[in-house]
């Protein structure tokens, strides 16, 4: 009974298939970078940038898969030239935004380009399957080291600017009053953002990143107001939703239409979301609590 | 003028603006500004919007570069980041779900500038928790910042710019989103904390009235110009039209005053609603 349970939950063979393994560990670090890179940018209402690097970084992989090159660099040269572009582009966020969405469409259109040329002329019809919507499960395990490599960079660069990044995400002129670099301190951080975004775009696709830093973070600080225990909080609710994800995947080859498995993406964003609607239904409710007992009060 | 020579045992003003000149492309904002504030002024820095206040406040903190003219603090020039000046902003709009508590916030004012992350430190809160007190916000330290009242928010501010002991603090329209109760509260805080620490205060306000009782002088901007002293002595019908450059009125009712036609030229059908304002304002 018990067995049979086990076996619905976890499909036969989940825990000794070193995809598996592989996909938990590497689902993990992206969503622990992603989830402490997010809550920055949704404080510094940097999302849509956050999501264009993503997009940006197709380009790049699809360019670097067309050169024969691995689409690591693709993905990781073109979204830090990006991002040093956007950041010089506008200095307020709308600006910021207005720019970004004008260029995020021409550089879209070259990508698809580069993918059909991809699909027609290196036979790679996997490719923008691959490069768009990943797969955590078919990540060549070469790039394993590039992953944590740059995932460590980009948390090191975090942790170095964490208080004049705070101080500047609050009020820009208070802290550049106080001496702080504001603009080295926010293309630094823009560097940062690119590494995490592009390290989760080679893990679960580049469309779905943005899923992995927006969405834990924005749920992280409507529960905490401590910036560390945020993070904390995004890091945890990242390796949830994607441990999650990469399990009902697995179940999933045994589901219809046929027995490949459902894209891990899928779930994991679908849970995301799950969660961040059910953080505000939470919220709502905790209010109306409050409100009721003050009146009663 | 030729006073402190003689009497040398006078202190260096803690702040001397000296013939400031601000433009942006052809407009002069700021034209000639020159002004003096010694240890434990409170100075109210008063005039219409777009006025300058907050351009000559950036030019004080070296965030503006003046296109002639120069910033002295105790003789001498003043450069940004200086500890030895506290500055609270104009308009904090915090998102109420910025993932910060009062104490984080105020905490930034000490070492928001220094690399890496705060390493823990009891001295570092205790520090945080003296200037909590200072401005009685002990009571919110622990809650989240985003969704304290905007009174709040601005004691945190100045608690934060109070942090490293600085000789002048900055306030730039510290009142402006606050209810009269409010504001008289963040005054009467701010003239106490001149009084104990023998702080220079520099506070931007569009409205002089809520200061009336509180402040020892006035710098009255318009125009790009300014007029310094007490306020009997700037508040005049035709020291102010002067700065204007053309004629407004100064009219003092129920202890409180009013500057008609103190806005930018207006045709004549809404300088009337201008009127209407101030009568409106006297109720
Ligand atoms: N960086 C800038 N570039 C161009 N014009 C500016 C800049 N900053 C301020 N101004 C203009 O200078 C004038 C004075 O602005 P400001 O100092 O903010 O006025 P106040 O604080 O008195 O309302 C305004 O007309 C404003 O539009
Ligand atoms: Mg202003």
């Amino acid at each position: 009974m018990l067995n049979s349970l086990w076996h619905t939950l976890f499909a036969p063979g989940f825990f000794s298939s070193s995809a598996v393994w592989r996909a938990l560990s590497m689902s993990a670090a992206v969503a622990v970078v992603s989830g402490m890179v997010g809550v920055f940018a949704v404080v510094r209402g940097q999302s849509f940038a956050g999501h264009a690097l993503g997009d940006f970084g197709t380009t790049g992989a699809s360019g670097a898969f067309l050169a024969g090159l691995n689409a690591v660099w693709g993905f990781l040269g073109v979204g830090l030239i990006a991002g040093a572009i956007m950041d010089t582009l506008g200095k307020r966020a709308k600006e910021r935004d207005i720019a970004t969405g004008v260029v995020l469409s021409l550089i879209l259109g070259i990508g698809a380009l580069f993918l059909y040329f991809d699909t027609t002329y290196r036979n790679t019809t996997g490719a923008p399957m691959t490069i768009l919507f990943g797969s955590v499960f078919l990540v060549d395990p070469s790039l394993l080291p590039f992953v944590l490599c740059f995932d460590g960079l980009a948390v090191l660069l975090l942790f170095i600017i964490y208080r004049p990044l705070l101080f500047s995400s609050l009020n820009v002129d208070l802290a550049r009053a106080k001496g702080v670099p504001a603009r080295l301190i926010s293309i630094l951080f823009m560097s940062a953002l690119a590494m995490a975004v592009e390290q989760s775009a080679i893990v679960v696709g580049a469309l779905l990143s943005t899923a992995l830093l927006i969405g834990p973070a924005a749920i992280a600080i409507r529960f905490t107001h401590r910036p560390g225990k945020a993070m904390l909080v995004a890091s945890m609710i990242g390796i949830f939703s994607s441990w999650m994800g990469i399990l009902l995947a697995y179940d999933s080859y045994n589901w219809p239409p046929v027995n490949r498995g459902w894209p891990v993406s899928f779930f994991i964003a679908s849970i995301i979301l799950l969660l961040y609607i059910l953080s505000h239904l939470r919220l709502r409710m905790g209010t109306r609590r409050g409100k009721k007992v003050l009146q009663e009060g | 003028m030729y006073l402190r020579s003689v009497a040398n045992t006078a202190p260096d003003p803690v702040l001397t603006v000296k013939q400031v000149s601000v433009r942006f492309g052809s407009r002069r904002v700021l034209d000639n500004i020159s002004l003096e504030l010694q240890a434990g002024d409170f100075v109210g820095l008063i005039g219409p919007n777009g006025a300058g206040k907050t351009t000559l406040l950036k030019v004080i903190l070296g965030l503006q570069p003046p296109d002639a003219g120069k910033v002295e603090m105790e003789g001498k020039v003043i450069h940004r980041g200086n500890s030895r000046v506290g500055y609270v902003p104009q308009k904090i709009s915090l998102d109420p779900d910025t993932p910060m508590s009062a104490r984080d916030l105020v905490a930034l004012g000490l070492d928001g500038h220094r690399w890496g992350i705060p390493l823990p430190s009891r001295k570092r809160w205790a520090a945080v928790d003296e200037a909590l007190a200072a401005v009685d916000a002990l009571r919110y330290a622990n809650a989240p910042v985003g969704k304290l009242s905007g009174g709040e928010q601005q004691r945190l501010l100045i608690a934060q710019a109070l942090l490293t002991q600085p000789k002048l603090l900055l306030l730039d329209e510290p009142l402006s989103n606050l209810d009269i109760r409010s504001a008289h509260e963040v005054v009467r805080l701010v003239s106490r904390i001149s009084r104990e620490q023998n702080l220079a205060i520099l506070l931007v306000a569009h409205d002089m009235n809520p200061l009336l009782g509180a402040m020892d002088k006035i710098v009255y901007l318009a125009e790009g110009r300014a007029a310094m002293g007490s306020v009997d002595e700037v508040v005049q019908s035709h020291v102010l039209s002067q700065l204007y450059g053309y004629d407004v009125e100064v009219i003092r009712v129920q202890g409180r005053i009013l500057v008609v036609g103190g806005e930018a030229p207006l045709p004549v059908n809404q300088s009337i609603s201008v009127w209407d304002e101030a009568l409106t304002h006297v109720e």
